[in-house]
């Protein structure tokens, strides 16, 4: 975008100069915004990130302590990111294997595929809703319809899988892998794009439909694949709402994830500072996978050309 | 594989499996509605079904209209719809405005600003939460509506980003041609240019409505007593059993605060597949 722009800049220079006064005025109500709910907070969190912060008395220069403290001594920290990375690289590649399969279904002609992708799009539209985060509890939870279901086969549990430390997190990730509808948008349209052509060569050499799925959907899948990889890892380590609401991070800590930790420091124990330090640590976290697969891409994205 | 006639049994057996894997996709939603019919002495029998066994839909519904912790249901409604309305209108058209220049306006620095506007999409709001906390705290704005539209109010990333691509891709020579019969700058943004880009505003407003109504998390930091609550604080409110027990409201109000998104989706889910498909924004 920036080369297209500086390229064609010179033509457009117009008699009469710059825009300066019309862009800036156009700008300024983003630009207020942008100081004032981006920058000013960016800075002030970097700062308290240093101290010891309790929103009562003025915050207390510490240095490196709460760093330092997170990494060397924080079980919950420890447990906050072992929670988050095991939701995060089995959600998404769950919900992308899930997306992938049901938009090669939906990528045929048949009668009533508008519907279908209506239907399955819908989860995805209510996700984030805190109504939708109400039913997972019922359905799971204690006395909930897995196990009113589970009862008229005759099978009797003690704990619901929300009550289980050991299943309780797996409910938050199937809660993940249901909105899958967006990402199957993506791939549908991902789909279209490849040549029919491709197959139809390959149906003449005699290619079975699942080798041509390997050798060639998948390829030309691939940059598709990468923009929902991205999309899905940066959204995956935000999760908080399923948690906090489902949950509330329990049991036993099973289902505590970053930013719940987070979120519990700063509002629940007033450590401001030590919060601060756990935001840009995770800002750290998704600026490293963004990076590691931006990396990755040479090894496994196909681009045409 | 588009267009390999696929046979008859093929057929049959793809739509079976298609109906089931949509049962099962919207299987939650049409229990929290049979549900939200149930009475609650029978709510628990059962709780799989969706056959009410004895039918309350007015008791669950009234009752939850009658609100929590003193606090009538249509007050978190009204706050609910004034902060998204106003945060929609405002965010849309100030992200209008800037796509416009960032897009279409040659002055020094919006390459940079540009720049700014996709790194503000790039860092979680989570992590800038805590500091803006004490901001409204000290200019005395936390714990008002006011609060939960600053985030959206003054644009947001994602939309700037959205309108702007869309607003690369329209000739120059339309921009040309109306100053040549001395149209202004800003009169180019709002006689040429906000008809063209009409679909990039109209699938950006969509996914502002369902942000902003769904948003949970800023409005939980922001906002501490419950006469300002927006609908998805006043559910987990009714989800405290301390506070309320009454699964019959709850599921009732929860129903309630999933309609306008229904709603919108229905109307307009030809802008929203568009918009995934083009621009792979999260809904």
């Amino acid at each position: 975008m920036f080369t297209a722009k500086a390229a064609a800049a010179p033509r457009h220079k117009r008699r009469g100069g710059s825009d300066l006064r019309t862009g800036y005025l156009l700008l300024a109500p983003w630009l207020f915004g942008f100081v004032f709910m981006y920058l000013v907070p960016a800075v002030m969190s970097i700062y308290y990130s240093f101290t010891n912060y309790n929103l009562l008395s003025a915050p207390d220069w510490v240095g490196l302590d709460n760093y330092i403290q997170i990494f060397t001594q924080d079980q919950n920290f420890r447990q906050a990111m072992s929670v988050t990375f095991r939701y995060v690289f089995i959600m998404v590649p769950l919900r992308l294997a899930f997306a992938l399969f049901v938009a090669t279904l939906l990528n045929k002609k048949h009668m009533g595929m508008a519907f279908y992708r209506v239907l399955y799009y819908i989860p995805s539209i209510v996700g984030g809703s805190i109504a939708v985060s109400v039913v997972w509890k019922q359905i799971f939870g204690n006395k909930g319809v897995l196990m009113s279901l589970l009862e008229v086969f005759g099978i009797e549990q003690k704990f619901s899988l929300l009550g289980n430390p050991d299943t309780a997190l797996f409910v938050i990730i199937l809660m993940g892998v249901w909105q899958f509808g967006s990402c199957m948008l993506v791939f549908l349209s991902g789909l279209k794009q490849i040549p029919q052509s491709l197959y139809e060569s390959a149906s003449m050499d005699g290619a079975s439909r699942f080798t041509q799925f390997w050798k060639i959907t998948m390829p030309m899948l691939t940059p598709t694949i990468f923009f929902n990889l991205i999309q899905q890892i940066i959204n995956g380590f935000r999760v908080f709402t399923e948690s906090y609401v489902i949950t509330d991070g329990g049991p036993m800590n099973s289902t505590l994830t970053y930013v719940l930790y987070l979120y519990r420091s700063a509002f629940a124990n007033f450590h401001m500072g030590y919060s601060c330090a756990l935001a840009w640590i995770l800002v750290a976290i998704i600026g490293l996978a963004t990076l590691l697969l931006f990396k990755s891409q040479r090894a496994w994205v196909h681009y045409e050309g | 594989m588009v267009g390999q006639k696929s046979t008859k049994a093929q057929s049959v057996f793809f739509h079976i499996f298609s109906c089931l894997l949509g049962f099962i996709m919207v299987y939650p939603l049409l229990w929290l509605l049979m549900s939200s019919f149930k009475s609650n002495d029978t709510m628990f029998h059962n709780a799989w079904s969706l056959i009410p066994e004895k039918w309350a839909a007015v008791t669950n519904y009234l009752s939850g209209f009658e609100g929590v912790a003193g606090i009538p249901f249509w007050r978190f409604f009204a706050n609910s719809a004034i902060v998204t309305v106003v945060s929609v209108v405002g965010s849309i058209f100030c992200s209008l405005l800037a796509a416009y220049a960032l897009s279409r306006l040659k002055f020094k620095g919006s390459g940079f600003w540009f720049g700014c506007v996709v790194m503000t999409m790039m860092i979680p709001s989570q992590v800038m939460v805590v500091p803006q906390y004490i901001i409204l705290k000290h200019l005395g704005l936390s714990d008002t509506l006011v609060s939960m539209t600053l985030p959206w109010v003054f644009g947001h990333g994602f939309f700037i980003f959205l309108i702007a691509q869309y607003m690369r891709g329209i000739p120059r020579d339309l921009d040309e041609a109306a100053m040549l019969d001395g149209c202004s700058k800003a009169g180019i943004l709002f006689k040429i240019m906000i008809p063209i880009v009409k679909p990039a505003i109209v699938t950006a407003s969509i996914f502002a409505f369902y942000w902003i109504w769904q948003d949970f998390f800023q409005p939980l930091i922001f906002v501490s007593s419950p006469e300002n609550y927006t609908i998805p604080l006043a559910l987990n409110l009714y989800l405290d059993p301390n506070s309320y027990n009454n699964y019959g409201g709850l599921f009732a109000m929860s129903v309630v605060s999933l309609l306008p998104v229904i709603v919108v989706f229905i109307l307009f889910q030809k802008y929203i597949v568009e918009g995934i498909a083009t621009d792979g924004i999260k809904g």
